[in-house]
């Protein structure tokens, strides 16, 4: 029971104080909307190759309507073995990856073995279950370890599927039918990183939310190929950051020069201490 | 069925008889006080506050206990006060957060139990019990390192050692109102 002069410390973790806040607001503004979380609609898309997987994402962040970012990095890295795309809300996914890839850091400094991605995998059921899809983050998690190459993905509310080629987000069923028609098992490298690239470039073109550069990354059991970006838009405009101009890119008509007549009116010394 | 442990009736130094009712207290320390009602009923005991009594069903109701760090009511950012906000939870998560560490713990002692027997979850529950009393004074933030260690948090990183750690609170309690409220003098 709590009084008014004694202080009980918050419960560590999420805070709900501004849900009944938030839901007494929204029934305010008639017409006026709360802010958005930027939403990542995405294309992502993976595939398992005889040596390792492939994982491609678009790069673009929408905001509503709005682009909010336009070179989005949707590959996160969880373990040097293990990469995983993000589709949903852009911080969920961002934040789970963050704390999946701490406690598989963690698990790896303790017992000094690397990750296998199963465990990433439960690491994330158990977490995106436990907030019962309130965390909007699919994910599509993609490794190679000691028992073999592995992609699976993961729902918001914990489910889990593993399969040889998915894509998931707003442009996946363009994505998923070009993966249809081109998945061979035991695809060679360049094979597997052209389809995830069309598969890419189909749910960019077909898709709103879906844009600008491909992102591909490439993991094998030597080495991770992060390629940023894979494949640059041909929309992508050449807009200069920097407004400085160079001393001469405008050209000098006349010049006239008026020297400045000055009298000395006053002169005051003021000694300066050098002590 | 008869239980291991015998429970002494005060009075009359013998076994507890039939019908016969005994409340322990403990004595008044800093740290929590439990108190454990057992009944006794032809020599059987039985805990009848266990883990469960420190579920929360619902949130606290209103006029005797306000939202709010200092338990007042807070009209600037909750609004006007009633009694539907106090009592249900205005988040579908709030509720299951709250009660989510007694609930892991009570899955993970009944998977013990079934697997190495009773005694397992007895002897941990023991520890666990002797690691919740290892407190700062009440105004003062305790790391909870032993408790940690026992439930496996150290290991891992989750939401709670990231958003709103008590540790880097900007509020504290006046020390000695949160003492003489620890020690039932307030």
């Amino acid at each position: 029971m709590a009084l008014s002069n004694v202080l009980e410390t918050p419960a560590a973790g999420f805070n709900f104080d501004n849900a009944a806040r938030n839901a007494a607001l929204e029934g305010l503004f008639d017409g006026g909307q709360t802010p958005k979380p930027m939403k990542t609609g995405t294309t992502i898309a993976g595939v398992v190759f005889k040596d390792g997987v492939v994982l491609g994402a678009d790069t673009r962040a929408t905001s509503s309507e709005v682009v909010a970012d336009k070179m989005c990095a949707k590959i996160h890295h969880i373990a040097p073995n293990i990469y995983c795309c993000g589709a949903g809300t852009a911080a969920d996914t961002q934040k789970t990856t963050d704390l999946l890839s701490s406690n598989l850091t963690i698990f790896s400094l303790n017992s000094g073995r690397n990750p296998r991605v199963v465990m990433a995998v439960n690491i994330l059921q158990d977490m995106l279950y436990r907030y019962r899809g309130q965390i909007g983050a699919n994910l599509i998690l993609g490794g190679v370890d000691c028992t073999g190459n592995h992609l699976y993905t993961v729902g918001p509310y914990g489910s889990v599927n593993k399969v040889p080629y998915l894509s998931m987000g707003s442009g996946d069923l363009a994505a998923l039918g070009i993966l249809e028609d081109g998945f061979k098992p035991d695809m060679e490298l360049e094979k597997a990183k052209e389809l995830v690239r069309l598969a890419i470039h189909a749910g960019i073109m077909s898709d709103l939310g879906s844009g600008n550069n491909i992102d591909i990354c490439v993991i094998t059991r030597q080495r991770v190929d992060y390629i940023r970006p894979y494949q640059v838009s041909e929309y992508k405009d050449n807009r200069k950051t920097k407004y400085k101009y160079r001393p001469g890119t405008t050209a000098v008509l006349t010049e006239k020069v008026v020297p400045l007549k000055l009298e000395v009116v006053q002169e005051s010394m003021q000694r300066m201490d050098t002590a | 069925m008869h239980s291991t442990t015998v429970v002494f009736c005060k009075r009359k130094l013998t076994p507890v008889c039939t019908g016969c009712v005994v409340i322990k207290k403990r004595p008044n320390r800093i740290f929590n006080t439990v108190y454990r009602k057992e009944s006794g009923r032809n020599g059987i005991t039985m805990n009848t506050r266990g883990l469960r009594s420190q579920l929360k069903d619902s949130v606290p109701v209103a006029g005797l206990c306000p939202q709010g760090a200092y338990g007042v009511q807070d009209s600037l950012r909750s609004g006007f006060t009633s009694v539907k906000n106090e009592l249900l939870p205005s988040h579908p998560l709030e509720l299951s957060e709250k009660n989510f560490q007694p609930n892991q713990d009570r899955m993970n002692f009944s998977t013990l139990r079934n697997i190495q027997g009773l005694h397992a979850p007895l002897k941990l529950q023991m520890e666990y019990r002797a690691a919740r009393q290892i407190q700062r004074l009440p105004f003062l933030q305790s790391s909870n390192l032993a408790l940690d260690t026992l439930r496996g948090n150290d290991e891992s990183i989750g939401f709670e050692d990231i958003l709103n750690d008590p540790t880097q609170s900007e509020m504290m309690g006046e020390p000695h109102m949160m003492v003489e409220y620890k020690l039932g003098l307030l």
